[in-house]
């Protein structure tokens, strides 16, 4: 089964992309209907791969090339979304057959979450997001504040500008990652929310009290911010936990970005029914 | 899911408990990623190794699809699949994995009484794919 490439086998390229947290997907054949899995057919059998990545050719082959072809394009899709699971396929790559169950694994770098503003906050939430996997940019403009010393949880510290940043890094963000406007000053928050609307994030909230947010909601009206784009806005942050502390508000902002995600309510499992997990 | 010649195994009964710890310790899952530092490690060595990786989760099993567990030939274990509950059971699939070159869907399915009786938290099925990593 050793496939070569100049590069190595298949596992020695997928364990230095991983090494690297540079995207890459592996498509293996986990099940075959018997019938398409003759010992000396040269289609489709239990254990082929292919190694998928974004910026180069793939390595390997499932046995088929209308099939490889296939399950690339899913493959680049699944692995877009940084999600894993088994697909199904005919022999050839037909849709809605079942003869062959391919196990896709996307091995994707960790989603990013940008803090804009280096306030307690920022702190509390620099170190949750952390926890949840994520990689954490803090930027605010003023070099006083945003220093390694103040957020050590966090991957970079940028001085600079939100929007300015967001105008290097915002075309590289998907759905999977979130950017989270803590500075609450209308100077700060007003440009550095029009340019996160640009960016396709899952996630963009903003904090601030009722009055704040109103504010920031006018203003971002007289700079041409359409009603349809403001609900999308999760501003006041967070979810209804009654938070106080940066830690309890850290909480709260990861928690309603999981809510999001999952499309859940968000109250208590004792007041549902029905599945916990998807 | 449909599935083709479903083998069933339960975690209950008929498999030896684990008498050693892997490498990460049990109840908390790990990914490729993980692993990956043993599996260099034994392929570097030489050592034949079995890759367990969970491909599917059937209830209400909060394990993701993509956690992975492998068993070197001296029965050696990095990884976890799940809250410790199917390890050993994986651990003898590996081995006789290994013997045999055997690629193929390996189901493990607790209900919620028997998970109970052993002490897993959830119940579920869980569908690993056992191979050699020969590739």
């Amino acid at each position: 089964m050793t496939d070569s490439s100049p590069e190595g086998s298949i596992f020695d390229i997928l364990s230095a992309a991983i090494a690297a947290e540079a995207p890459v997907a592996l498509a293996a054949i986990v099940e075959c209907a018997v019938d398409v899995a003759q010992p000396d057919d040269a289609g489709p059998v239990i254990g082929a791969k292919i190694l998928i990545r974004p910026d180069a050719d793939p390595v390997g082959s499932l046995g088929n090339p209308e099939l490889d072809r296939v399950v690339v394009r899913d493959a680049l899709g699944e692995l877009s979304a940084g999600t894993t699971g088994i697909r199904h396929y005919g022999p050839k790559g037909e849709a809605r057959r079942e003869d062959v169950a391919v196990f896709v694994e996307s091995f994707a770098p960790p989603p990013q979450m940008l803090i804009f503003g280096a306030v307690d906050f920022t702190a509390a939430l620099s170190r949750v997001a952390k926890t949840l996997g994520y990689r954490v940019t803090v930027c605010d403009a003023r070099p006083v504040f945003a220093t390694t010393q103040r957020f050590p949880y966090a991957d970079e510290v940028v001085v600079d500008w939100p929007h300015r940043l967001l105008e290097k890094v915002g075309p590289d963000l998907g759905q999977r990652d979130a950017i989270c406007i803590l500075t609450h000053d209308p100077k700060f928050d007003v440009p550095a929310t029009i340019a996160a609307l640009k960016t396709d994030v899952g996630y963009l909230g903003a904090m601030g009290s009722r009055r704040t947010t109103d504010d920031r909601n006018r203003r971002l009206v007289d700079e041409g911010v359409s009603e349809r784009q403001l609900a999308g806005i999760l501003a006041p942050i967070g979810l209804d936990l009654g938070a106080r502390t940066p830690e309890e508000t850290a909480i709260s902002i990861c928690a309603e970005i999981i809510a999001l995600r999952s499309g859940r309510s968000a109250s208590s499992l004792r007041n549902t029914a029905g599945d916990i997990h998807d | 899911m449909k599935r083709r010649r479903r083998l069933v195994r339960f975690a209950v009964g008929g498999y030896p408990a684990l008498d050693f710890w892997p490498s990460t310790p049990i109840g908390r899952l790990s990914k490729m990623k993980e692993i990956l530092g043993d599996l260099t490690r034994w392929r570097r060595q030489g050592k034949r190794i079995a890759l367990a990786r969970v491909v599917d989760i059937e209830g209400s099993g909060p394990r993701l699809p993509g956690a992975a567990m492998a068993v070197n030939e001296d029965g050696e274990v990095a990884g976890s699949v799940s809250g410790g509950c199917v390890e050993g059971a994986v651990v003898a699939e590996s081995l006789q994995c290994l013997d045999e070159g055997l690629r193929r869907i390996v189901t493990f399915g607790y209900s919620d009484d028997e998970a109970f009786a052993v002490g897993l938290t959830c119940g579920g099925t869980i569908h690993l794919y056992l191979e050699p990593l020969d590739w």
